[in-house]
């Protein structure tokens, strides 16, 4: 438990273009020094944001990946769910800023809007959220770091949610934009897996702030980071809408 | 001879399909190893972490798409030197038999730097190696299958002892293959005339084609 706070507040958070310009401080003094590892030190640089051969292979070798795990993908396969006594405490705050950054959310003015292709694209209260059928499981969240922590989320089932606005479920991706200028996206089949939710709740209680309130997604199928948070607008879209890490170069799927 | 079959086959020290896979496989593994230890940078499972000059990909999502992409290389080659290793008895030509008493005399020879290498022939420490390699081949594929997909494939994780549990497994297996190689260059690198055979394919001399078989 405390080794999950320690990992947190040990794990310096930088953005991709940052990280980059490190690694390539870094990779310069390590060239000068003379130190190559064989070929393959020129190959390093190749990270899938110069656009150059070898990233377009890995890109290429990527969307071939989202096809073969939207294959393996079940849509009746449930995640393991846990007993409350091994829920991990405390959970671990994560996102691309620190916690000071969390975004603030006047909960008296907010609203969900919806738009693509759907039927209702009337907005929607946290009230009227709270009406709709609700669930509860206790899943494991995976990060794409690898690390991974069990929470409880609570809220409505994304598939009830897209049947009220009247969603055309044949359409290929849900999209969704953040409070945050995070975005993300689901393929049709995710989206509408049992398990997959608009999360209202964590362990009981109203979403607070570290955890993504007033709504985020929650999919025990996807890596941590398809599980956006401050949700402020779901849209149904055959265009793949992408997301805020897939499209530096997180894997689109990353199914689990 | 075992195999009297295919003269071809018999006259090399090492058939080409095994040359093809083995150099096919080095490749693979490099890019394997850099971009698995920066993956394991993002998360550290142990206290210490890589160096960066030993990675590949610069960031998380580079070393991923490198891991991801290769993977299936490694995997495609990995299957050909398996299913060409069972159809040709390689393994059971090469690799078997592995006696106790023997496995005991090569290993004292071994510790004692008497390397006394025989063209052609795997000793029994040798033998030994070769199918923990494997072994450890065939559990890093499956544990980094299991910490791919432990929702999809939540049986083979609970096989494996649960999420957490795998990651290290896949990590020991990592670690046995490192080794491995270490040991592999650092033999290569005392009985160098071994190199050259396992790019030119090498020749078989009726002599030790006799100990061979």
């Amino acid at each position: 438990m405390t080794e999950f706070t320690k990992k947190t507040r040990q794990r310096v958070r930088i953005e991709p273009a940052q990280q980059l310009e490190l690694e390539n401080i870094q990779r310069r003094h390590f060239l000068r020094a003379g130190l190559t590892v064989g070929a393959m030190s020129m190959l390093t640089g190749c990270n899938l944001q110069d656009g150059d051969q070898v990233d377009k292979v890995l890109w290429a070798m990527s969307r071939w990946n989202d096809r073969v795990q939207a294959w393996l993908f079940s849509g009746r396969k449930l995640a393991p769910t846990f007993a409350r006594a091994q829920i991990t405490k405390p959970f671990p705050f994560n996102a691309f800023y620190g916690q000071d950054d969390i975004p603030e959310v006047d909960l008296t003015s907010y609203s969900l809007a919806v738009s693509g292709r759907i039927r209702d694209k009337a907005p929607w209260t946290l009230e009227s959220l709270r009406k709709l059928p609700q669930r509860s499981d206790i899943t494991r969240l995976i990060c794409v770091e690898g690390w991974s922590a069990i929470g409880q989320w609570g809220g409505v089932p994304l598939k009830t949610f897209l049947e009220h606005i009247g969603a055309d479920t044949t359409a290929k991706f849900v999209g969704f934009k953040c409070a945050d200028r995070y975005y993300s996206s689901l393929d049709m089949p995710t989206a509408l897996h049992p398990q997959t939710l608009l999360a209202l709740d964590y362990a009981d209680v109203a979403l607070p702030p570290e955890y993504g309130y007033p709504l985020r997604v929650r999919v025990p199928t996807k890596l941590g980071f398809k599980n956006p948070k401050h949700v402020v607008e779901i849209f149904v879209s055959n265009d793949n809408p992408g997301g805020y890490w897939e499209d530096q170069g997180y894997n689109w799927f990353s199914g689990i | 001879m075992v195999c009297k079959g295919n003269d071809v086959r018999q006259k090399k020290l090492h058939p080409w399909p095994v040359r093809l896979t083995h150099w096919l496989n080095a490749a693979c593994m490099v890019c394997m190893f850099m971009s698995g230890w920066a993956i394991y940078n993002a998360s550290p499972l142990f206290s210490f972490r890589f160096p960066a000059s030993l990675t590949v990909g610069g960031w998380l999502g580079g070393a991923l798409a490198w891991h991801f992409a290769f993977m299936w290389l490694l995997l495609i080659n990995g299957a050909i030197y398996v299913l060409y290793g069972l159809a040709s008895r390689h393994f059971k030509r090469e690799l078997l038999p592995i006696g106790i008493a023997a496995l005991k005399h090569d290993l004292t020879d071994a510790l004692r730097f008497r390397l006394v290498h025989e063209k052609g022939v795997y000793n029994a420490v040798q033998r030994l190696m070769y199918w923990i390699v494997l072994a450890a081949g065939v559990l890093i594929v499956i544990s980094g299958v299991a910490i791919w997909k432990p929702v999809q494939l939540q049986e083979l994780v609970a096989l494996l002892g649960g999420y957490d549990v795998a990651r290290y497994v896949h990590f020991a297996a990592m670690a046995m293959i490192a080794a491995f190689v270490v040991i592999h260059l650092v033999l290569v690198i005392l009985v160098p005339k071994t190199l050259l055979p396992m790019i030119t394919g090498g020749v078989r001399t009726p002599d030790n084609e006799k100990n061979g078989s």
